[in-house]
């Protein structure tokens, strides 16, 4: 279980987060939705310790990673897959040294068990036949995929998803979304989907947490979401430019 | 904030920014012994900063002899002490000009590319992406490139250093008529070994300064195309000056 309690931090003088509260069960696939540069990213970068609080404690499975030293943190790093809004490949490094990356530096496995891992992972992602190509020769939806599958390669039990679908088509977003969902059955990890596709992201998640000025207005299964009262998720879903959130702080 | 305060606060970040600095390279020399070393990645840097800058020298190396030679040739004639040409050429490259100019040029053609490589993995979450692999960006982004300097400069000296000498060569027996023989036996009387030592502890510091500059400034550069091209700009501005800056302190030393 994650929880995070009262988390604040400032960055560049600005409170970002203002006291996020947050608590996932274990195999919970959740998004977090919110405008644009509400800290989002910054709240899901804190779960692995690439930023650190101002205040506040964020808990998994009873440890509270806030206190953690680099060297503990980095243990519990190993439990954690993460797909970067851009993906985040490797650009000197092929498809298949990508996913064979975590495999080759943090396992101790033989060669043949690292080709059969990353086959595994290819296929999952249906890349297959596409490893000995370079990141800058796939498609933005290609990128996707292989960011997920480099995520899922050490079998994390918890994964983060930062905006994957950003700057995708219809039609790739809500494939990706699909590759969420069927590696989330799969691999039964713990998801943490950060995005603002509305309504392609309800489908997919078991619950919503909305992030708006710095905190969590509401939380609660997709259909509760959906269906909210609170003025700000209604605007923020609906996408109107009237309402509490003011159009031109956008 | 007054002015003073301002000064106090700009202060305080400068000295926070060399501490973090000269973290970073601690950190970075006490990975260079902690296994398991990272062959191949090293040997691919090595190949980015030797190989690729091999035209750069040979082509600076020839051009710094060859005017060396001329104008060295005119000032000893002026004395009539032509014959010791050989000589002139080969100490001012092998304990001066070899190590530095090869530096600098390598940290034009090499460094400002590692600067803008390791930038643009910084703002396209890359390094990111190896931190949340439980992996240390140090040990394997950093670590190989400076191994890879400290090897590689010290060599690149020497082609300089040789190339130059074979210029002023040419310029001062081929096309001013100075003898073959004595342009080399004067090099062998007066070129000690502790000239060449000199040239080469150089060189070594020259590659952990570049590499250390260019490593640190692409590792915090700031996001946007803005940033990269500004962090590669100060590696290259700031390299050099430390460059030029620890050659004189260097010099000092061994005199």
């Amino acid at each position: 279980m994650i929880e995070i309690i009262e988390l604040k931090k400032r960055l560049n003088g600005q409170l970002v987060l203002k006291g996020v509260n947050l608590r996932i069960e274990d195999r919970e696939l959740v998004a977090i939705i919110g405008r644009s540069g509400t800290g989002k990213s910054v709240l899901i970068k804190h779960l692995i310790g690439l930023f650190k609080p101002d205040s506040g404690s964020i808990i998994i499975d009873g440890m509270d990673i806030v206190r953690f030293s680099t060297r503990q943190l980095c243990k519990i790093r190993e439990r954690f897959g993460v797909v970067f809004q851009g993906g985040a490949l490797f650009d000197s490094m092929s498809i298949y040294d990508n996913i064979a990356f975590p495999l080759r530096e943090r396992l101790r496995l033989s060669e043949k068990e690292i080709e059969d891992r990353v086959s595994r992972a290819l296929d999952d992602v249906g890349l297959l036949g596409h490893e000995h190509k370079f990141p800058a020769e796939l498609s933005g939806g290609m990128k996707k995929r292989a960011a997920l599958a480099r995520a899922l390669v050490t079998e994390p039990s918890i994964v983060l998803f930062d905006e994957p679908t950003t700057g995708l088509d219809p039609i790739t977003l809500n494939a990706i979304f699909r590759l969420i969902k069927k590696t989330h059955r799969k691999y039964n990890f713990t998801g943490i989907i950060v995005s603002h596709d509305i309504p392609e992201i309800f489908y997919i998640v078991d619950k919503v947490a909305m992030l708006e000025d710095g905190k969590i207005v509401e939380y609660g299964t997709a259909e509760q979401i959906q269906h909210s009262s609170h003025p700000v998720v209604r605007q923020f879903i609906t996408g109107a430019t009237e309402g509490p959130i003011e159009a031109t702080a956008l | 904030m007054n002015p003073l305060e301002k000064l106090g606060a700009k202060a305080v970040g400068l000295l926070r920014s060399m501490g973090d600095m000269f973290i970073f390279l601690i950190t970075a020399l006490f990975y260079i012994f902690v296994p398991p070393f990272k062959f191949r990645v090293l040997l691919k840097q090595i190949r980015f900063f030797g190989n690729k800058s091999l035209v750069v020298i040979v082509l600076t190396g020839a051009f710094t002899g060859m005017v060396l030679g001329l104008q060295v040739f005119y000032t000893l004639r002026k004395f009539g002490s032509e014959a010791l040409l050989g000589p002139a050429v080969a100490l001012s490259l092998v304990r001066e000009l070899g190590p530095v100019l090869s530096a600098l040029m390598v940290t034009g053609r090499a460094g400002s590319a590692l600067t803008a490589e390791i930038g643009i993995m910084k703002i396209t979450e890359q390094i990111d992406a190896i931190l949340a692999m439980a992996l240390n960006p140090i040990r394997y982004l950093i670590v190989p490139n400076i191994v890879a300097a400290i090897v590689v400069f010290p060599l690149l000296g020497a082609v300089f250093n040789l190339v130059g000498i074979y210029s002023g060569y040419i310029v001062g027996v081929k096309i001013l008529g100075l003898s073959k023989g004595t342009y080399f036996s004067q090099i062998e009387n007066f070129l000690g070994m502790e000239d060449i030592k000199i040239g080469f502890i150089k060189s070594v510091f020259f590659g952990l300064i570049v590499s250390w500059v260019c490593c640190w400034k692409g590792y915090t550069a700031e996001y946007g195309a803005e940033g990269v091209s500004k962090a590669t700009t100060q590696a290259v501005v700031l390299s050099s000056v430390l460059i030029l800056v620890s050659d004189y302190i260097i010099g000092t030393f061994y005199l």
